[in-house]
């Protein structure tokens, strides 16, 4: 549960006022999402957890510089994409970086893959952990600019206008990149449950 | 307005985030009721994202939150009163 921004107003007054233990329970309800905006461009385990303690005590020295024009979570996941950035910077290649940007203005296939056997698709699939496999994969696979909207909002449940705030790109922007992901992603995992999902007769054979 | 499929592709997105018109939203769900690629398109796109939204999909380290709060707390001590100190 998220606390209330009154709450969070109330506890970085006490925190700047001296109670700095208070900062433990300000951040609790954000780990889950420092973690995987690290791990959304860095792409590495131990680099994304290394990175999100790093956010959080950036978080901490910069608190008082927290004006409350945006959203407590906002602000600190622009604290958690610099990190993640910086952290790039450090490790990419030019050539890397040149590959990022073509990304951007590239005009590939958008367009949904077809399937008509979904429906017979039991829910229960949907609790395989193939699935969950194939779902990491196919979002670590996501070109970066993609990826990075797509956790943010449908991983990580911002809204358009805090993700775009939070990337520094305009509103439109993230919903074009939203929907592409999202396709692309719908593309990965479609011929995947088709050839993993269980036939009816071995669904029966099982019970 | 009649669609076509592709049209309706293009608003998967949109009609999903419930952030399109509603003369276009009945358009779409006109479409839906006759065109079952569509509708196994729009429902696959949808559970894709109940998955991603699934805690268990995308996990964090085992002891993650145990070591960041012991980091912040030698932070935290090694740090002023005041943080804008630092």
């Amino acid at each position: 549960m998220r606390m209330t921004e009154t709450n969070e107003a109330g506890l970085i007054a006490r925190i700047l006022g001296g109670e700095k233990e208070l900062f433990h329970e300000l951040i609790r309800p954000y780990e889950r999402m420092v973690y995987l905006t690290l791990f959304s461009i860095v792409r590495n385990e131990a680099d994304a957890e290394d990175g999100a303690q790093e956010a959080m005590i950036n978080a901490y020295r910069h608190l008082k510089s927290f004006r409350g024009d945006a959203k407590f979570s906002t602000w600190l996941t622009t604290i958690a994409i610099n990190e993640g950035r910086k952290r790039l910077r450090k490790a990419k290649t030019a050539a890397e970086e040149s590959i990022e940007e073509e990304a951007e203005g590239h005009e590939g296939d958008y367009t949904p893959a077809p399937l008509t056997d979904w429906r017979e698709i039991p829910l229960e699939a949907l609790e395989r952990k193939e699935i969950r496999e194939a779902l990491r994969g196919a979002v670590a696979e996501l070109p970066d600019i993609y990826r990075q909207v797509f956790t943010l909002r449908d991983l990580e449940e911002l809204n358009v206008e805090e993700t775009a705030q939070a990337l520094g790109i305009n509103a439109n922007v993230v919903k074009v990149r939203l929907h592409r992901a999202r396709i692309l992603l719908q593309k990965r995992l479609v011929p995947f449950l088709r050839t993993t999902a269980p036939s009816r007769r071995w669904f029966f054979g099982r019970a | 307005m009649k669609l076509d499929c592709k049209h309706v592709w293009e608003h998967i997105s949109e009609y999903i985030d419930k952030t399109i018109d509603a003369e276009l939203r009945e358009d779409i769900e006109r479409h839906l009721e006759h065109c079952e690629i569509c509708s196994a398109i729009l429902d696959s796109t949808r559970n894709i994202l109940v998955l991603t939204a699934d805690d268990r999909t995308f996990e964090l380290p085992v002891g993650y939150s145990k070591r960041l709060h012991e980091r912040l707390e030698k932070e935290l001590e090694s740090s002023e009163k005041d943080p804008k100190k630092e």
